[in-house]
């Protein structure tokens, strides 16, 4: 609190300022509501822990929990290593240089995340396994009963296929740190007498860090949380270990356990990403002026474009162009006037749980910035949980404490009026973008807040000196600067939305399928060829969003 | 700061009207969700299911039933396990009256959890097998699968094949593609192992398994069968209905069906079924649904539609499907699945067998 002396004379008068220090106020309790709703079924799952006493954590002891420890590791490590170095390079490119192609480049690397995963590990599978075009050609012109070929079906091949479908993850985070301020960090070492080489490992990338580790973090909990594409390679890992505990041996208290474990991971995970930043400010002084591409010509300028387009193509255009020759397929038999609804039903969906989380993500970011203490930090922290939990898991976690309190009502209206009502909550769009919230919140979060982290706090002064602070703080100065994050994040939250399977599979109202149900309904008997009509849909419907964020968003101040 | 200055003093800002206006959209979407009631306590005639049998299946019957009847039919569609859960958190309050699955040892838990209701119905005990339903009545089954050993046909010849547990002979080893332990037909079908052979024996049946694999196992049955058909193995076991699937689709294949265990207990099979659940809201229509899908001209679109075996004996099957010849089948009831699905993952992932 500052000094008396200094405060402006509204400020000062002594009782209304000692009620405000008593009560909660209300950035407080927005974030500890945020927080809360994310904990209720972290909360209920977790606690399954000591619901019934049985062998089945031993059993996973003395038989897989090594592997699964190792095998997690593995595919964090790996995945944090390809998503980091596909993701920087290709920002640094589309960012700092200017070569044949990077206009339509510049938007094109985001599609991959139109992509649901799963898809994209069944497509890889399909075309590279031994049954595979690939390898049957190659056996077929050598004449060989047996080619040596990469196995798609082990560790390197999990961790390529999720690198290429969360890359743009980090990616995109990276890009806007670059656009914004990494080419006046090359200038400005350059007058210093250090190469553009140097320039970008001792300048650009040291100030990109807390882009690159809020998108490493989102790939991080997203990794950990996946079901279907370690499920498609059968690649064991804690979240298949939760599902074969909950759903395999009907041991609540062993899924538990291991999903605590999963979240210790998390926390580790989080917390060291919290410390590659604690240290350092990021944010620039001074006008930007935004600075000229660098050309690259020649040979330099083909290989960047070569590169670029390599990524694109492998993330995108080969898996899409698979989908679309399935699609083709059974388009007469399988596409029908039910696909406008399947396709309203998603879009509208993922449009308003975007507005929803953005939303939320701008009251987590405005507390912690206006609200520097503990417990605001601990709050925001625990509200971007809802991410780290496998969908299935998270959407039953959702859906007991929902019902529960549908339950209280529906006992209470039964006592006090005499008048009996179906479920109020549960079943109803309000359950699902509560759903969808709770799990996306985190995504809109890093997106904003990563956005935030360069807005310097001399601003803050200085607009407080002329009398603005709170939240018409937030409104005239802050949310023009934040622009480009909340774009970024909105984009971010309608895909992954629409890609959302668990929670909208039991959360959904009779009647309200989407295209990711749709895709549920094929894949779950094994129709792959079928999900591809569903899947190039909603690859489509993913274009648009797209194409706005890329053009909106490179701006900005 | 004269930027600063300029720009808060001068600038007309729409973002105030954008946060109102989400605001507002927000509470609009709040209030039209809250007052979409999922469903009414006091209904028109009306059944509601809960499905893990996939909607492409299930709606053709639904739509048949609802133009014979007048009943209309809402149903939501899941995987099992979350649907379980539903039914559980829902409790008393829940709108279910009905709920299908695609396996025994599903119906087994859930009759176990107390979800499912006992009912007594002549016809479901006429025209059902009693090996195919629950013995206390809570589950029944309405169409049948087998899962059985497909082959390479120009590589094995069918004398080369007896039994489940022969294909763990040194003779097969490389040879067998499997599909993961976690699908829930290895699961049911193990179990049913365990009951009739034992723990010890089905570990080492299983063991014996594993050390013949030609690869990795792999996520589905038609993944094994696409293996066996490029030469990656020589067997595998799969369910039939994906078998007839693959083959309509792609009728050149050289795989086959063989039928193992004839000299002894015969093939296993697995059930698709339902039962009503214990708060069903409309219990009298949902029994009559269930006899209906066990009569006749369901039964044709429910088995058919998949390439599945009728549940009811008296009705033939698809054509295609009796074109794999007729088998023994094992008469253990396929409760056991069930009852043993938690020794048969344990003994699963003793044995290595992923």
């Amino acid at each position: 609190m500052r000094p008396d002396a200094l405060k402006l004379p509204f400020e000062r008068s002594g009782l209304s300022s000692l009620v405000r220090r008593a009560c909660p106020d209300r950035w407080h309790l927005a974030t500890l509501l945020l927080a809360g709703l994310v904990l209720a079924p972290l909360g209920v799952v977790l606690f399954s822990i000591f619901s019934e006493t049985n062998d089945v954590w031993l059993h996973f002891v003395h038989t897989t929990l090594i592997t699964l420890i190792t095998n997690t590791l593995w595919l964090l490590l790996g995945v944090a290593c390809g998503t980091t170095f596909v993701g920087v390079s290709l920002a640094w490119l589309i960012a700092a240089y200017d070569f044949p192609g990077r206009r339509w480049l510049d938007w094109a690397l985001m599609l991959p995340l139109s992509l649901p995963p799963y898809v994209v590990a069944f497509v890889s599978i399909g075309l590279l396994d031994f049954t595979g075009p690939i390898q049957t050609q190659l056996r077929s012109w050598l004449g060989a009963d047996q080619v040596w070929f990469p196995r798609i079906r082990s560790t390197g091949g999990v961790v390529f296929v999720m690198t290429l479908t969360l890359y743009p993850y980090v990616y995109m985070l990276a890009r806007n740190a670059f656009l914004t301020q990494g080419r006046r960090a090359i200038e400005a070492s350059q007058s210093l007498g250090q190469s553009r080489f140097q320039g970008f490992f001792k300048v650009a990338l040291p100030m990109a860090r807390p882009w690159i580790a809020g998108g490493l973090a989102l790939v991080l909990m997203e990794t950990l949380a996946d079901f279907g594409t370690v499920s498609i390679f059968n690649y064991d890992t804690f979240t298949t270990a939760i599902y074969k505990a909950w759903f395999g041996l009907f041991s609540l208290s062993a899924a538990a356990q291991l999903a605590s474990l999963l979240v210790l991971i998390v926390f580790i995970v989080l917390f060291i990403e919290q410390r590659s930043r604690s240290h350092q400010r990021f944010s620039q002084a001074g006008r930007s002026h935004v600075a000229d591409r660098i050309p690259l010509g020649g040979v330099r300028g083909w290989m960047a474009f070569v590169y670029t387009f390599l990524v694109f193509c492998i993330a995108f255009l080969i898996p899409v162009g698979q989908l679309s020759i399935w699609a083709a397929r059974v388009f007469g038999q399988d596409f029908d006037s039910r696909y406008l609804s399947f396709f309203s039903h998603s879009v509208f969906l993922g449009g308003t749980a975007a507005l929803l989380a953005c939303g939320c993500a701008l009251i987590l970011v405005s507390a912690s910035r206006l609200k520097n203490d503990l417990l605001t930090r601990i709050s925001v922290r625990l509200a971007t949980l809802g991410y780290a939990l496998p969908g299935s898991v998270l959407a039953v976690g959702i859906f007991i404490p929902l019902v529960w309190t549908d339950k209280q009502i529906i006992g209470w209206m039964k006592n006090f009026f005499g008048i009996e009502i179906g479920f109020l909550f549960s079943g109803t769009l309000f359950a699902m973008l509560l759903g969808y919230l709770i799990r996306f919140l985190a995504v809109a979060h890093g997106a904003v807040d990563s956005a935030v982290n360069r807005i310097t706090p001399s601003l803050d002064e200085t607009a407080r000196s002329l009398g603005i602070s709170g939240i018409p703080l937030l409104r005239k100065v802050y949310l023009p600067m934040l622009r480009g994050g909340l774009l970024t994040a909105a984009l971010l939250v309608f895909v992954d939305v629409m890609k959302e399977m668990p929670i909208t599979l039991m959360t959904r109202p009779f009647g309200w399928d989407t295209l990711s149900v749709r895709i549920f309904e094929m894949t779950s008997e094994g129709e792959w060829e079928r999900a591809a009509l569903p899947a190039m849909a909603l690859v489509l419907t993913g274009f648009l969003p797209v194409i706005l964020l890329s053009r909106y968003s490179g701006k900005g101040n | 700061m004269y930027h600063l200055q300029h720009r808060l003093l001068t600038r007309h800002f729409s973002f105030t009207k954008l946060f109102l206006q989400f605001v507002s959209f927000f509470s609009l979407v709040g209030l039209f969700g809250l007052f979409t009631i999922a469903s009414p306590v006091f209904a028109k005639e009306e059944i509601i299911v809960y499905s893990a049998r996939n909607e492409q299946l299930i709606k053709p019957l639904f739509d048949a039933y609802t133009k014979e009847t007048g009943t209309q039919i809402k149903f939501i569609t899941d995987k099992e396990g979350p649907l379980l859960e539903r039914l559980k958190a829902e409790g008393e309050q829940t709108p279910a009256d009905l709920l299908i699955t695609v396996d025994a040892g599903n119906l087994w838990r859930a009759a176990q959890d107390g979800l499912l209701k006992p009912i007594t119905s002549k016809v479901l005990q006429e025209n059902i097998p009693a090996h195919l339903r629950d013995p206390e009545n809570r589950w029944f089954g309405l169409s049948v699968r087998a899962r059985t050993i497909v082959y390479n046909t120009k590589k094995v010849r069918p004398s080369d094949l007896s039994t489940y547990e022969d294909l763990g002979n040194p003779k097969w080893k490389g040879r067998l593609c499997l599909r993961t332990s976690k699908s829930v037909y290895n699961k049911s079908l193990v179990a049913m192992m365990i009951h009739e052979h034992g723990e010890a024996k089905t570990e080492q049946m299983v063991k014996s398994w594993v050390n013949n694999l030609a690869t990795d196992v792999f996520a589905d049955d038609v993944q094994v069968m696409q293996a066996v058909a490029a030469g990656q193995c020589d067997v595998g076991i799969v369910n039939t209905y994906y078998f007839g699937r693959l083959m309509a689709k792609q009728p050149g294949l050289p795989l086959a069906l063989f039928w193992p265990d004839q000299k002894n207990s015969g093939v296993h099979v697995n059930i698709s079924g339902a039962g009503v659940t214990r708060y069903a809201k409309h219990e009298p229509a949902a029994i009559q649904f269930l006899e209906w899908l066990s009569s006749e001209k369901a039964q044709n679109l429910f088995a058919d539609s998949n390439m599945e075996y009728p549940v009811n004996p008296k009705i033939p099957p698809d054509p295609r499907v009796a074109a794999w010849g007729s088998f023994k089948q094992n008469l253990i009831n396929v409760s056991k699945a069930g009852e043993l699905q938690g020794e048969a993952v344990k003994l699963m992932d003793r044995a290595g067998y992923r």
